[in-house]
């Protein structure tokens, strides 16, 4: 038998380069770097904003102009320089296409590589995809057919221009323009994002999904998610994102906003494989997200991620459940490798009677990386048996790199039920040898481990998604998911 | 003038008192200097998010109390592990009282901290150990500038006591408002054997506030259990620091019953620094009212092959809080670590708060390290089963009560010690089983 250790293993991912490094060639509109009033200005005329949205931009701008870069988080990189980042790149074959045919044969190629191919989705999987490059939407799908239930699947751009009434009304509602200091960032210069609206009552037939890539050089990616489902209805969405190698850094700062109406259910999957940098750290994609969703009564919003990318990651989808009855649940995989940091987790804040959040994280922790978790449970006083189990299990392979958790618990009422286990542990020999003993190689038993490891976040994904999510977790490790 | 300025200006006063020009000296400026630059600890400081002292530094605290504050043996009693005989450090407002106080210097060392400071045959123990593990926080360092008295234990090689060290620091109310700052430094060597009981007691209700710092080391296959009682009345608040050094296979471990005062902050620390050491943190916190007690715990596992244990159980009623902040770090070099944290708490009041932070900051791979966590009530079924057969509800819950802070109970050593906790609890809670458990 063929003799692969763990050590074989590790010494395989680190010399693993990223699979997805390429860079397409499309012509792209970049405005000049620098951030100033008269950039958030130009950027809202380009998106041919309405003056209101003008104004709430430069709120935004103003109030991060006054606020300072966090530091609490667990990770260590060089800061960016904010005014050396250009804050606005489209791809210039304007104007928007029809049909898939029309779309640039190149992109297309783009797509083809990434593993999303659209007439594949459209046939077989249903998937609608609003594809996400370079900040402008180029190819929506099923439009149509989400069209007839009333469903709003569209740009946020676009939503701005269309149904002002509704972004009005709910940007900014769960993450404030002057939240933290990214959330006020991304407020000023968002250049795209997706927008979607359930109406009441509908059941959305299909996953909805965007992705999102950076690719041009030097610019940073901004994105804006409003996802609002009104009362009694129902909507899953997917967002993935793999971005082309580089060797400077890039800042990606996005603000994902879900507001679930009275008995409504949102489900919000994710897999983020940007540029994690190379294997001696250089590089790699820094991902400072916001995400925040508000359950009203009877709602659910069910996070689920799986992190494999970015040189830095710091993220904490939260769900504020307001509403009785409501309930939030975070299910998380996140593997770093090399020297990637990653300080991710979740804010369960428990305002309603009766709510009830679950929280599964799983971390992997390969090569020199720093993987830590980081979450807060929050009972407050009227939050009447208010109930919650968390879970945060860490795996670590090798000797050079760090698990941590840090988990927050608050409770103000007597009637709360809070649960917080974790564990950390490492690959035991003995379960290889029992695997070996039944004539499965080392390089499989590791395999079959981790992903008896993450099955129970990997189950939680969409299964148009899981395929996916299996495909990027084997770039960060592979051969050793199956 | 804010007890910041006044800590710092008596400090000049203080130590033209003082007689040695040893290297204390410049312990001391150093520490005074660290404390002045650091100031007493805010709640924007990551370590004190759930505790604010703002309450405690109002006071016009009273820095060197009058010498002459006689306590009579009979009222004081009550406080002492009387049923058995024990070794007794004691200090009347901060002063050593040597009436109510039984030392020794036969085979094992149970004295002074302040004539280890100044006698010259000490001198090799104070300069090997003395600030050797305290970490050089702002509150410790205070309490380094200060540093006069207190108890000093040295158990030789291969010795084990006989009986049980008491230390006990009194305050008597005769001023209005009192800062202590006792110092204890503990040495255990090599196969030594010793248990230690520490408390802190005011006799009056005016306030108190003890910054207390307490030094150990065990040697090489030392054996240490360390108990401290928190029962003080409602105008006593306590900010303890212990900082334990472990050599090879030693053994140490701390239970904090912690019962009363008004706020207390428990920081126990623990460095493995050889192999196979074994570390217990225990605690049983109950509180009523406003009190506030706020256990943040520290093991640093930094040489392999060790074990840690801890467990904390909470419960609180009325408007009280209980804060529990526990962290693991575990050294890259630290391989084959067993680190266990359990925290449990019961809320029984509307208005009781709770805030847990437990952390693991892991760098070793081949180690096995959890941690729990839980917030909850009395289980219903089993207070209904209790009473479906006769026992009252308020007994029926001291049972649970009981049964929930046994683990952290059994184990400790000392039975007359366990018996009196067990006494406490049952006051604390307002019944009387009629029997023991």
């Amino acid at each position: 038998m063929e003799k692969f250790t763990e050590d074989d293993l590790k010494k395989e991912l680190e010399t693993k380069e990223y699979e997805y490094g390429f860079y397409t060639d499309i012509e792209s509109e970049t405005f000049p770097v620098g951030l100033n009033e008269d950039i958030v200005r130009a950027i809202s005329k380009k998106k041919e904003e309405p003056e209101w949205m003008t104004q709430w931009r430069l709120e935004a701008f103003r109030h991060w102009e006054e606020m300072i870069e966090p530091e609490w988080a667990n990770v260590h990189y060089q800061k960016p320089d904010f005014q050396a980042i250009s804050y606005y790149s489209a791809p210039n074959s304007k104007p928007k296409y029809d049909s898939i045919e029309d779309v640039d044969p190149e992109l297309l190629d783009t797509f083809k590589r990434l593993g999303i191919s659209l007439d594949e989705q459209k046939k077989l999987a249903g998937v609608a995809v609003d594809i996400v490059i370079d900040s402008v939407s180029v190819a929506t799908t099923f439009k149509k057919t989400l069209g007839e239930k009333g469903i709003i699947f569209c740009s946020i751009s676009e939503a701005i221009r269309e149904h002002p009434e509704l972004v009005k009304k709910y940007i900014g509602s769960v993450v404030p323009q002057k939240d933290n200091f990214y959330a006020a960032l991304n407020s000023a210069v968002f250049s795209d994002g997706s927008f979607c609206y359930i109406p009441k009552g509908v059941r959305c037939p299909m996953e909805l999904s965007t992705y999102f890539r950076i690719n041009q050089a030097g610019t940073g990616q901004f994105e804006r998610t409003l996802v609002i489902a009104d009362k009694d209805s129902y909507v899953s969405y997917l967002e993935g994102c793999t971005a082309p190698s580089r060797d400077e850094n890039q800042l990606h700062a996005a603000v994902v906003e879900l507001i679930a109406l009275d008995n409504a259910e949102i489900k919000y999957s994710t897999v983020q494989n940007w540029y994690p940098g190379s294997k001696d750290g250089k590089g790699g994609v820094f991902n400072f997200v916001t995400k925040r969703g508000i359950c009203e009564k009877n709602a659910k919003i069910s996070w689920t991620q799986v992190e494999t990318g970015s040189a830095v990651t710091w993220k904490y989808p939260s769900c504020i459940l307001k509403g009785d009855n409501s309930i939030g649940e975070f299910y998380s995989i996140a593997v770093t490798n090399n020297y990637q940091q990653a300080d991710t987790g979740t804010k369960m804040i428990h305002l309603g009677k009766n709510t009830r959040s679950t929280i599964i994280s799983k971390g992997i922790s390969a090569g020199k990386s720093q993987n830590s978790y980081r979450g807060l449970v929050k009972i407050s006083p009227n939050a009447d048996n208010a109930r919650n189990f968390s879970q945060c299990d860490s795996l670590l392979m090798g000797n050079n790199c760090g698990a941590h958790t840090f988990p927050y618990i608050e409770a103000k009422n007597k009637t709360a039920q809070i649960e917080h286990e974790a564990t950390t542990s490492k690959i035991g020999e003995d379960q290889i040898f029992y695997c070996n003993q039944r004539g499965i190689n080392t390089e499989k038993a590791i395999a079959l481990i981790v992903n008896g490891f993450s099955k129970e976040v990997l189950n939680k994904l969409p299964m148009e998604f899981a395929v996916e999510a299996q495909k990027l977790l084997e770039i960060s490790l592979e051969g050793s998911v199956g | 003038m804010n007890l910041k300025d006044k800590l710092l200006s008596s400090y000049i006063a203080f130590e033209d008192h003082l007689e040695d020009d040893s290297p204390l000296h410049d312990l001391r400026s150093e520490a005074i200097k660290t404390f002045e630059v650091n100031g007493f600890p805010t709640k924007k400081e990551e370590a004190w998010k759930y505790t604010s002292l703002k309450s405690l530094l109002k006071n016009d605290y009273s820095l060197f109390p009058k010498l002459d504050h006689a306590v009579e043996f009979k009222d004081v009693k009550k406080y002492f592990l009387h049923d058995i005989d024990t070794y007794k450090i004691v200090f009347v407002d901060g002063v050593y009282s040597s009436f109510l106080s039984e030392t020794t210097h036969d085979k094992l060392d149970v004295c002074l901290m302040s004539s280890a400071l100044s006698k010259s045959k000490y001198k090799p123990v104070i300069e090997a150990y003395f600030n050797k593990v305290a970490k050089e926080d702002s509150l410790t360092s205070l309490n380094t500038a200060f540093a006069k008295e207190g108890a000093y234990i040295n158990i030789p090689k291969h010795q084990e006591v006989d009986k049980p060290i008491e230390i006990i620091y009194f305050s008597t109310g005769n001023e209005a408002a009192l800062l202590l700052q006792p110092r204890n430094l503990i040495v255990v060597g090599e196969n030594a054997h010793v248990q230690i009981i520490e408390r802190h007691q005011c006799l009056s209700d005016n306030a108190v506030l003890t910054n207390a710092v307490t030094e150990v080391f065990t040697e090489k296959r030392a054996v240490v259990d360390y108990y401290k009682i928190q029962n003080d009345c409602r105008t006593a608040s306590l900010i303890d620091n212990t900082f334990i050094s472990q050599e090879r296979e030693s053994n140490c471990s701390v239970h904090t019953f912690s019962f009363g005062g008004n706020i207390t902050r428990n920081n126990l620390n623990f460095y493995q620094k050889g192999e196979h050491c074994d570390s217990t943190l225990k605690g049983i916190t109950i509180l009523e009212d406003k009190q506030h007690v706020d256990h943040n715990t520290l093991v640093h596992h930094i040489a392999p092959n060790c074990e840690s244990h801890q467990n904390y159980k909470g419960i609180f009623d009325d408007a009280s809080t209980g804060v529990f902040n526990g962290k693991i770090i575990v050294s890259k070099e630290a391989q084959k670590t067993n680190a266990f944290q359990q925290n449990n708490n019961i809320l029984i009041s509307d208005k009781a708060t709770i805030n847990a932070k437990p952390q693991l900051e892991i760098f070793a791979d081949d180690v096995k390290c959890s941690h729990g966590c839980t917030i909850g009530q009395f289980d219903e079924d089993a207070l209904f089963y209790l009473r479906s057969r006769g026992i009252a509800k308020k007994e029926a819950q001291a049972l649970l009560m009981y049964a929930f802070a046994n683990t952290v109970l059994e184990s400790v050593k000392i039975p007359e010690l366990k018996a009196r906790i067990n006494k406490l609890i049952a006051t604390k809670i307002g019944v009387n089983l009629g029997f023991d458990i």
